[in-house]
């Protein structure tokens, strides 16, 4: 544009009334400055932003003695509450470990969830959540410029530490998203195993993805597709909001289908609980094995008691266990191969791939048209050549990054698969350590437990 | 309540080496994430010289009313009599008729100054974010308007969705200590040009 072309020297000859003056043309040709701009759709491309500092007319000298305000800058919110949010969590872990382990008690733990749901969901708004922490923590070890706040360090690490030790107290009663799902659960119905163990595969590449994504900075997925976030806020798309209403109206039959079934930080709570050092118990002390218990749990958590294997079984049973220790790294690395060769699809949540193959398309004349992101790129005065290049970079790390999630997700089937033909003894009825949420459902169930709290004689 | 107290069989000692190493894995990852932490969190801010004013902000806000507002830079202002951030296309007239302004919600507040000048400013109660005033301006005037994130109304969110959808990568996480992006002065501008 014009003005911008002035120079400096003759920016500050410019007197009054010739600004007065421009401004009465400026005034005439609003229309047909107005028309220019509607029939060129590329408006930002014809009318440079103008550059930093860079004024078409000179500040006026006042006069009247007007004194000219300056903007204002609302301050954040206190950096004090995050802190308190993470003592607060640090506080909720170590009551939920309490109400676990010692004090057995569901109406303990259940008011500890509605305490959660309420502090961490909707006072706190649910964010920063230890769930989407992950991708903040992925981010901080592959982005050198991104440096991750302590309060988010302490929500991914204090509840992975605290299941170390007491199992996942997180889940039970700390988490806001489980809390919620907690709350609407009335008729439960039972998931049968099998379909449990293939529903549970979803959550690990659902972890894989948010890793791929959140260390190539392209999305934090975990966070985009929260069901629950939209209701703390009370306030969100329509989209998410339906997810969101499905979900729960799913969690009134299907105990947790959540954190079941998609959470990427129960994934790694899940591992963890295997070797934790205490872990909840159905029974205060021993099995007496009434099978009371059996049906007590919504989340498909209860194992029971195994049946002694026959000399037969262990024949059948060594060789299938070899033939799926040979075949574990064939299926991570066929799956694998298969991820990388997905760059093209999963790059695409990159901004950058997907402003490359947009400018490329209406640079071939495949499409009519522009966006405001090939608007925006081409006002910056960068070459094709250069978004090309570095949009290529990005698929080069989808394509590794490709391999490490197939890769990760091949081992997981494979694990799996092994963990099934493992032979396991359990002489009573067992919490799986991996899948029980500690919700403390079971404890009523057992007759020991009556017996432990006195209600009952020996 | 639990505790092993058997005799240590392999698999147990297998079990504790693997405790003891997933302990000693999040110490290490601890000990790097603090290595380069930050004392304070980031917060979401535009950078008005990539803003393109495309609209997003306005609709893709988790917020009913979106967190960011338009801002004027009073020491960039040309406080012309007619603003194209301010007037909206064919005015029947320049003044704060309805039909004359371009702001959708009527937020921007015109006052005479003194002949010839007027000042512009923002009612941020009323304004929605949609950045047709910053697209008026930066055309026509000297961008005096621009976009920013208000902190007292923005939440903050871990994925922002206004900069997951903007267009020109104009949103960037920046240091709590130094929230806004703010449009300085032409002279400081050429002031600190003259420094460096």
């Amino acid at each position: 544009m014009k003005f911008s072309s002035y120079t400096k020297a003759q920016r500050h000859k410019v007197t009054k009334a010739q600004r007065h003056k421009a401004a009465l043309c400026l005034c005439a040709s609003v229309p047909v400055l107005l028309l220019l701009c509607m029939i060129s759709p590329p408006a930002i491309g014809k009318f440079e932003i103008l550059a930093e500092g860079g004024q078409r007319f000179p500040p006026p000298e006042f006069e009247s003695g007007y004194v000219q305000p300056s903007p204002t800058t609302p301050a954040p919110p206190q950096d004090i509450y995050q802190y308190m949010d993470a003592l607060v969590l640090l506080a909720a872990l170590g009551v939920g470990a309490y109400l676990v382990l010692k004090k057995r008690s569901r109406p303990a733990i259940f008011a500890l969830a509605i305490f959660s749901l309420l502090y961490f969901g909707f006072w706190r708004r649910g964010c920063v959540c230890s769930v989407g922490a992950i991708q903040n923590i992925v981010l901080s070890i592959f982005d050198r410029s991104y440096a991750v706040p302590i309060v988010v360090l302490a929500f991914f690490l204090l509840p992975l530490i605290f299941t170390l030790f007491f199992g996942r107290v997180f889940c039970a009663g700390v988490c806001p998203l489980g809390a919620i799902q907690d709350v609407v659960l009335v008729r439960p119905v039972r998931v049968p195993n099998w379909l449990e163990g293939a529903l549970r595969l979803f959550a690990y590449v659902y972890l894989g993805a948010a890793i791929l994504f959140a260390a190539t900075g392209s999305a934090f997925i975990i966070c985009r597709y929260d069901p629950f976030v939209s209701f703390f806020r009370l306030s969100g798309n329509w989209n998410i909001l339906t997810l969101g209403g499905s979900v729960l109206l799913v969690s009134i039959f299907v105990g947790r289908p959540y954190c079941r079934f998609v959470c990427p930080y129960g994934v790694i709570l899940r591992q963890l609980s295997r070797i934790s050092r205490w872990n909840v118990t159905i029974t205060p002390d021993e099995c007496v094995r009434c099978r009371l218990c059996e049906d007590s749990c919504p989340l498909g958590a209860i194992r029971e008691p195994t049946a002694d294997w026959t000399a037969r079984d262990y024949v059948t049973g060594k060789k299938r266990l070899a033939l799926l220790m040979v075949l574990l790294p064939v299926l991570a690395l066929s799956v694998g191969w298969a991820g990388s060769k997905l760059k093209n699809v999963t790059a695409r949540m990159h901004a950058t791939v997907r402003l490359a193959e947009r400018v490329y398309l209406e640079d071939e004349g495949l499409v009519e048209g522009t966006t405001d992101a090939s608007l925006a790129f081409r006002a910056t005065g960068k070459t094709t050549e250069q978004l090309y290049a570095e949009a290529s970079n990005i698929r080069a790390k989808f394509t590794l990054g490709g391999w490490f999630l197939g890769g990760f997700v091949g081992l997981i089937v494979g694990g799996k698969l092994i963990g099934l033909s493992r032979r396991v003894t359990r002489t009573g009825y067992e919490a799986d350590r991996a899948s029980c949420l500690a919700c403390g459902r079971c404890f009523a169930y057992c007759p020991r437990e009556h017996i432990r709290r006195k209600r009952v004689e020996n | 309540m639990t505790e092993n107290k058997e005799p240590v069989t392999r698999r147990h000692f297998l079990k504790d080496t693997l405790w003891g190493t997933c302990l000693a894995g999040l110490g290490g990852l601890t000990g790097f994430i603090v290595h380069k932490h930050r004392k304070t969190g980031t917060l979401w801010q535009i950078d008005p010289y990539t803003c393109i004013a495309c609209g997003n902000c306005a609709t893709y806000c988790v917020l009913d009313k979106s967190a960011v507002k338009c801002v004027q830079a009073f020491a960039v202002c040309g406080y012309c009599r007619i603003c194209f951030g301010f007037v909206g296309p064919e005015p029947i007239d320049v003044n704060e008729g309805a039909e004359n302004q371009l702001c959708p919600t009527g937020a921007i507040k015109r006052r005479f100054v003194e002949e010839p000048y007027y000042e512009y400013t923002i009612d941020e109660s009323l304004c929605n974010g949609c950045g047709k005033c910053v697209k008026g301006c930066n055309t026509f005037g000297n961008g005096s308007l621009f976009l920013q994130v208000r902190h007292d109304r923005c939440l903050n969110c871990n994925e922002c969705s206004i900069a997951a959808a903007c267009p020109s990568g104009a949103w960037k996480r920046v240091p709590a200590e130094q929230p806004y992006l703010l449009k300085p002065a032409l002279s400081e501008v050429e002031g600190r040009a003259g420094h460096a």
